[in-house]
């Protein structure tokens, strides 16, 4: 049971490998030092909230900013959750808070599409557990990279963290319209509280406040048909 | 950070299970990704690399590369050349 989880997880985890990676090559040339990255990696397992973490550190963004937004952020994960609790009712409460670490996209789908009512634990973990391992040793990996590189690619490197959010927003627009009009307020409301010269937030500010506001403004007036279904 | 990210996981997960979300807040759940990787990309690329020009084709790049769904790891890795060439060149 674990070892099938284990094999039902394995592309998820080699599809990992390279985004620990870069997440770890992108954190250690922001200059936060290496423990930290890989503790971030071990404790938080959550992606694109690591991605979010790091700009905001290297940004100077106060505690409180980067809190907010993280939590919004993964604040959809409780959707995967709540839906996640439909498969796994019978289990203790105890067993449910220790998997509910391992939940991303990628575990929540494999969950989601089992035609099964009731997955068997040890599944469950073997499903959590190397994805985990391949992101934990993939940051540590990209963290030894990072801090080898030569300065000469370090300036290059500022980009990194850009391209990486590029990386992750491009897919998400290229399959719904909506979100793509999400975007083009959200760059609009980010510019104008970047540029004017009425406000004088931080960066981390803008950015969790910009996030806040596209969204609920998004979920009122924005439709969602017209997207296209699945990854 | 570690309790900022696991909360919002454990809570629906042990507690909420009943809980059912509007459709409103479904919605802003869904625009919330988008929404937070655009703030986060814009007005910030412009500063990232000594000229914003050159940070801006970086990013043309990246999304080139995005576009034609190279992974990842590729993506940055062709954004990152990219800005290594332009600030020789220019």
């Amino acid at each position: 049971m674990f070892y099938q989880g284990v094999k039902k997880a394995l592309p998820v985890a080699i599809g990992y490998l390279p985004i620990a990676i870069t997440f770890g090559v992108v954190a250690s040339s922001a200059g936060i030092p290496a423990r930290m990255i890989v503790l971030m990696s071990l404790m938080v397992f959550a992606g694109a909230s690591q991605f979010v973490a790091v700009n905001l550190i290297a940004s100077g963004a106060g505690i409180l900013g980067i809190i907010i937004t993280i939590f919004f952020v993964n604040l959809r994960h409780i959707l995967m959750s709540a839906t996640t609790s439909e498969k796994l009712k019978k289990q203790s409460k105890g067993w449910l808070a220790l998997i509910s670490f391992g939940i991303t996209d990628e575990s929540f789908s494999i969950i989601a599409t089992d035609p099964r009512e009731d997955l068997p634990r040890a599944y469950v973990f073997g499903l959590i557990t190397v994805p985990y391992i391949a992101w934990v040793s993939g940051t540590a990996a990209g963290v030894l990279i990072g801090e080898s590189l030569p300065a000469l690619l370090e300036s290059s490197m500022e980009i990194a963290l850009y391209a990486m959010f590029v990386g992750l927003l491009i897919p998400e627009i290229k399959r719904s319209n909506s979100k793509l009009k999400v975007v083009i307020l959200a760059v609009f409301i980010s510019s104008a509280l970047s540029w004017s010269p009425f406000f004088n937030l931080s960066e981390g500010w803008i950015i969790t406040i910009t996030t806040l506001v596209s969204a609920i403004f998004a979920a009122r007036f924005i439709k969602v048909e017209g997207d296209r279904v699945g990854k | 950070m570690a309790l900022v990210t696991y909360i919002p996981r454990m809570f629906p997960l042990v507690i909420l299970s009943d809980l059912e979300l509007t459709a409103f807040w479904r919605r802003f759940l869904y625009y919330i990704p988008p929404a937070a990787l655009s703030a986060l990309i814009f007005p910030g690329i412009l500063g990232a690399t000594d000229s914003s020009i050159i940070a801006v084709i970086g990013g043309i790049v990246a999304a080139i590369m995005a576009y034609l769904k190279f992974n990842l790891l590729t993506i940055v890795l062709s954004a990152i050349a990219a800005v290594f060439l332009f600030q020789y060149l220019i």
